[in-house]
């Protein structure tokens, strides 16, 4: 039924260790080394919410460990507010761009598009083993913004750059949110400490960061459009597939635009020039220009970087949630034996999304000083994203209407990512008005908002997605019961941190804020600041649960047959791991649609996308068998 | 309603069950070979294309970071425009040329001649750059430095960020350049080489073509 | 497997239900013209949400627990690629709703934002530095005296620069604490020294930032007397948290009588009214 071909032979086998598995061009080996990225960075922005919330529920407290680590971020082990407050910028980058932007799109999109659309590698290896090493790079940066400024040998290495460079204001990490707002991020050490050394690294940290994910963006969006196998026309591919090349679609758009405005903070930061830096400020007692600590600056605007930062910052968040939603739908199906409902209007859900997410940034900015004109057009746009997030999740009801569901761990972490998405995203429709904002803006009610549906939910789809394809990539299975006491006790321990935040909002709970002791108003919100802070421990605990579970299960996990769910698609046609071009030579012709459950008449409950024996009711007619 | 059995391959979703459909692969569903080579190597070419439609996006947004600064600021000095950058525009221009003549040379099979033309491009291209950086000399001879004013400012980094991009294409000249010695059998790597010549000069073109835009936006616009 | 998910999809609706109808936390007592109209907006929006919330969840529920895998041969889920007029039907329900919202809001944005303060309000400049409110009342004259930033300075607390050669500023005051007139339109300047900072009462339902190089004019009008706490709400920097005011809202000839005093007397005043008023209770 196939013939060999040959494209399917392009890549010999590598054979040494570090071309097969550090330097490799194999989209599989670059998948799994970015999923290990995003480990590593997701503890490391884990820790740093513990952090943040032991300071915030027991101020004062000392902590001998954090003296040792961190001396002048918390000497006598109490952590000072420039410390938490660089927590805060430094959970928020490497959980957004390290966490949020790699696992889904450049680790499951990087394994799986190519094999699920049935190509060989992706259309530019090379390309896409330079993307992987240069958002690794970003990452050491990032670390080492982490540091720069606390440890006097590291920052005097980094003095050397030039006097921007220099750190030692008595901090850990830059502070400026994950915003990074001007003019604060663009003075430099005269805005107090964390200005220094360390956010020049950050700035640079996520130029870097854009350029590794333009060219995973372009290769892509290159390999779906022209690598796809025989018969696998665009309406047959995977929403998984769809996802990503939305994704890849708004990366392409939106981090160019990041990266110019990061390349107008740099200069401002260390040329001197006025991008962002308005004349005659007056910062720390010294007019601009009139000290060589603080040089003139004239007519720059503060809210040009909003700008140009959200119109990047907002497609992020479908950046980040949009595989979470394809691998949801898959998984649904796939455990629900039932085709995706609505298909169809599945995916244009997805392309709605990915095109109003370009013109909704300005929700960001109501309160920021811009046009009040220009805040109605953005609220209405903005309500009305929420129609396709809805559709979605009405189809993914309906999927799961008249079902048969199988309650694998991969399936409860997708039906958790509903019930998140669905508990995350509703707000939105509070945050998005204009006038809500005056009272919403910058209280807990967004982070909780933001957090539960850009981070859990998608964090969700993540985990469903690592329970569901771990077999394929490493031929063995997660163990099932720890998989499961890991989905119960993260499931209730994030609503149980999240739901109270909304009530610290509507309160008036301000973020970003190192202590609420100044404010009698926020008094009454103790007990469930404590809840909050309670859950979050227990809930990064479990995280320990699941990091074992992963290690374990790659070497020592109970072997797994090719197609252990009885799924349907390209991935599942080969063996567990596959070959080095996927298909052992013979690409597969594809003959249905990816979610073919429960065909009336079929032998089985699926049929694969490669059966061409199939019957499957058809539109043609019944021409099913042509063979 | 919902539990009527709907046909799975709606219209214009392709054909139904059993026959495959003609998108896969990006060919043009002939029937032809599949995995077909020509087809294949248009992956140079979309990437390309791919890759522009995000330098568009770095350009338009410091373009309007550009106008935005320009139309608010009241700190704006207009720079003098140093005059090498009419010999920028001109080499740049010739370059397309060369590059376009050297393409159709490759069609034509004249495998020296596209060589030839495509190191005069090259010559051409360095030319650009270094006339460049004169015009960077020129304006730091009068005292105009990055940070002197926004004007200034938008100059070097525009004029900077074009270069570093059209180094980049530079880059691409050559390794065809160095490429067009080897002796090809096989059509598959024809079609690579024609691919390439077409990845490349859609990209030089365009650099081409941003050049004149930025040159426009900075000294006619404001 | 499948009815522990949906009672536990079940009871944390419930919780989260609950948590928000208790109104053991709710917010702070509202005390500006537009505050209402805002409350009833967020209170609309909300019960949409909640709706939403919970039949989403109760759905959500009611199919895990209803449907699972028997593992029987021959039984089979239900073969269905959806349905187009369910597809519309819900597309445009959402839409409806949604941008019915969206359009309702606008109302109280645009009384505060698209209009001018309207005439005879009482007009106080707010500069903002780190970690400090300045309020400039323009005195006994009624007219603000010019500042000029390079005349700035810390050390001698001219905090706004105000120019000691323009006689429209010498009866001027600057303090920390913002003091306006109850029941009577106000209108705010805002500027900032150095970074962004944020103006928030949460008791007015009104924020705006202060953005350094732009003079952001705003207003509202409060309508209860009393002291509230004044917040920055947009990080600037190490001791953001501690960047604390209070706004003094007081009767028309409290405040006229204070407006008047010089600069020492009115400090003095200032302080002895933060300690007459006390906070408010909820």
């Amino acid at each position: 039924m196939s013939e060999t071909h040959e494209g399917a032979h392009r890549h010999p086998a590598p054979t040494g260790f570090i071309r097969k598995y550090i330097f490799s061009v194999d989209h599989k080996v670059i998948g799994i080394q970015y999923i290990m990225l995003a480990l590593a960075a997701v503890l490391v922005g884990m820790i740093m919410s513990l952090l943040m919330r032991m300071n915030l529920s027991w101020p004062g407290t000392s902590w001998p460990i954090l003296e040792t680590l961190f001396p002048t971020g918390a000497p006598g082990g109490v952590m000072t507010p420039e410390f938490y407050l660089s927590l805060v910028t430094m959970h928020g980058t490497i959980m957004v761009f390290f966490v949020l932007t790699t696992a889904p799109q450049g680790g499951f999109g990087n394994y799986f598009l190519p094999i699920q659309i049935g190509a060989e590698d992706m259309a530019f290896p090379t390309l896409n083993m330079l993307s992987f090493w240069v958002t690794l790079v970003g990452f050491i940066v990032i670390l080492l913004a982490i540091f720069v400024e606390g440890n006097q040998g590291l920052g005097e290495m980094f003095a050397a750059l030039g006097p921007s460079f220099r750190g030692g204001s008595g901090t850990v990490g830059p502070i400026g949110g994950w915003t990074g707002y001007a003019p604060l991020s663009a003075l430099g050490r005269i805005a107090g400490p964390g200005q220094g050394a360390g956010m020049n690294l950050w700035v640079i940290s996520i130029a870097i960061f854009c350029i590794g994910s333009l060219l995973g963006a372009l290769n892509f969006i290159t390999t779906l459009l022209n690598m796809r196998t025989k018969g696998m026309s665009l309406m047959r591919m995977p929403l998984t597939c769809w996802a990503w090349f939305t994704t890849a679609v708004l990366a392409l758009l939106s981090f160019p635009v990041l990266l110019g405005g990061g390349i107008l903070l740099l200069l401002d930061r260390v040329a001197g020039t006025s991008f962002f830096i308005p004349g005659g400020l007056y910062v720390s007692g010294i007019l601009s220009g009139s000290n060589p600590n603080f040089p003139l600056h004239t007519g720059g605007s503060p809210i040009l970087w909003q700008h140009l930062f959200w119109f990047f910052g907002h497609p992020e968040v479908y950046i980040a949630i949009l595989p979470g939603m394809g691998a949801t739908s898959h998984i649904l199906a796939t455990f629900a034996r039932k085709p995706v409902f609505g298909y169809r209007a599945m995916v244009f859900a997805i392309f709605a999304i990915g095109l109003l997410g370009f013109f909704v940034w300005g929700h960001h900015m109501f309160i920021s000083g811009m046009s009040p004109y220009s805040a109605i057009a953005f609220s209405i746009l903005t309500l009305s994203i929420g129609v396709p997030s809805a559709v979605k999740t009405f189809n993914w009801l309906g999927t799961l209407w008249g079902s048969r569901i199988r309650f694998t761990t991969a399936m409860l972490f997708a039906l958790g990512f509903v019930s998140l998405f669905v508990a995350g995203g509703i707000t939105g429709l509070i945050l998005g008005q204009s006038s809500l904002d005056l009272a919403m803006h910058d209280t807990y009610i967004v982070t909780a908002h933001f957090h539960l549906v850009m981070g859990v939910a998608s964090i969700f789809g993540m985990f469903a997605a690592l329970y569901f394809w771990f077999p394929k990539m490493f031929g063995r299975l997660l163990n099932d019961t720890i998989g499961r006491i890991h989905f119960w006790i993260t499931f209730i321990g994030v609503y149980a941190i999240f739901v109270p935040m909304h009530i610290m909002g509507i309160v008036g709970m301000p973020r970003r804020f190192a202590s609420f002791g100044e404010y009698e108003f926020l008094k009454e919100l103790h007990p469930l600041v404590m809840l909050v802070s309670v859950a979050a421990v227990i809930t990064i605990g479990a995280q320990l649960l699941f990091y074992v579970n992963v290690f374990w299960s790659i070497f020592k996990g109970k072997k797994a047959d090719d197609n252990p769910w009885e799924a349907t698609t390209l991935e599942w046609n080969t063996t567990s791991p596959p070959p080095h071009d996927n298909f052992a030579g013979v690409l597969p012709t594809v003959y249905h649609g990816p979610y073919e459950f429960a065909v009336p008449g079929a032998p089985k409950d699926f049929v694969m996308q490669t059966d061409i024996e199939a019957e499957v009711p058809g539109g043609n007619g019944h021409n099913g068998h042509k063979h | 309603m919902v539990t009527s059995t709907r046909p799975i391959i709606k219209k214009g979703a392709g054909p139904g069950p059993g026959v495959p459909g003609p998108n896969g692969n990006g060919s043009k569903g002939d029937g032809g070979e599949y995995r077909d080579p020509k087809s294949h190597a248009n992956r140079y070419r979309i990437g390309m294309w791919v890759g522009l439609a995000s330098v568009t996006m770095m350009f338009t947004s410091l373009s309007s970071a550009y106008i935005v600064r320009s139309v608010s600021a009241s700190d704006w000095t207009s720079l003098p425009m140093p005059r090498v950058l009419i010999a920028s525009t001109l080499l740049i221009l010739a370059s397309s040329v060369t590059l376009e003549v050297a393409r159709r040379q490759l069609k034509a099979a004249a495998t020296t001649a596209y060589a030839r033309w495509l190191m005069i491009t090259v010559v051409l291209g360095v030319g650009f750059l270094v006339s460049q950086l004169f015009a960077w000399r020129q304006l730091s001879a009068q005292g105009i430095y990055l940070s002197s004013n926004p004007h200034s400012s938008f100059f070097y980094l525009l004029t900077g960020a074009h270069a570093v991009h059209l180094a980049g294409g530079l880059f691409g000249v050559t390794f065809l350049w160095l490429r067009s010695r080897l002796v090809l059998s096989e059509a598959t790597q024809m079609h690579k080489r024609k691919a390439s010549a077409d990845a490349v000069s859609i990209y030089w073109h365009f650099m081409d073509a941003l050049w004149i835009y930025l040159f426009l936006l900075l000294f006619l616009w404001r | 497997m499948g009815r522990a998910l949906a009672v536990i999809i079940w009871a944390l609706t419930l919780l989260s239900v609950l948590l928000f109808v208790s109104g053991k936390w709710w917010f702070p007592a509202a005390i500006s013209e537009h505050a209402p109209a805002l409350d009833r907006q967020f209170m609309i929006t909300i019960v949409v949400v909640g709706i939403s919330f919970t039949a989403a969840q109760i759905g959500l529920g009611w199919m895990v627990w209803k449907y699972r895998d028997t593992g029987k041969p021959g039984d089979r889920s239900v073969y269905s690629h959806g349905s187009n007029r369910l597809e519309m039907l819900w597309t445009v329900i959402t839409a409806v709703i949604f941008i019915a919202l969206a359009v309702m809001g606008q109302s109280v944005w645009a009384s505060l934002r698209l209009h001018d303060a309207p005439a005879g309000s009482y007009t106080v400049e707010a500069v903002a530095q780190q970690f400090q409110w300045n309020f400039h009342y323009a005195g006994a004259d009624n007219k603000f005296g010019r500042t000029d930033p390079t005349l700035i300075d810390d050390g001698t607390l001219n905090f706004i620069g105000l120019d000691p050669a323009d006689a429209a500023g010498r009866d001027d005051s600057v303090t920390a604490a913002l003091a306006i007139p109850v029941n009577r339109p106000v209108e705010l300047r805002l500027r900032s020294k150095d970074v962004i900072h944020n103006f928030w009462v949460p008791q007015l339902r009104f924020k705006q930032d202060l953005v350094p190089g732009m003079e952001i004019k705003v207003h509202f009008t409060a309508n209860r007397v009393g002291k509230y706490e004044l917040a920055c709400a947009e990080l600037c920097g190490q001791l953001h948290f501690k960047m604390k005011s209070y706004m003094l809202v007081l009767p028309e000839d409290e405040l006229a009588a204070l407006q008047v005093l010089p600069q020492e007397q009115f400090q003095a005043r200032m302080a002895e009214l933060l300690n007459k008023y006390p906070l408010p209770t909820n």
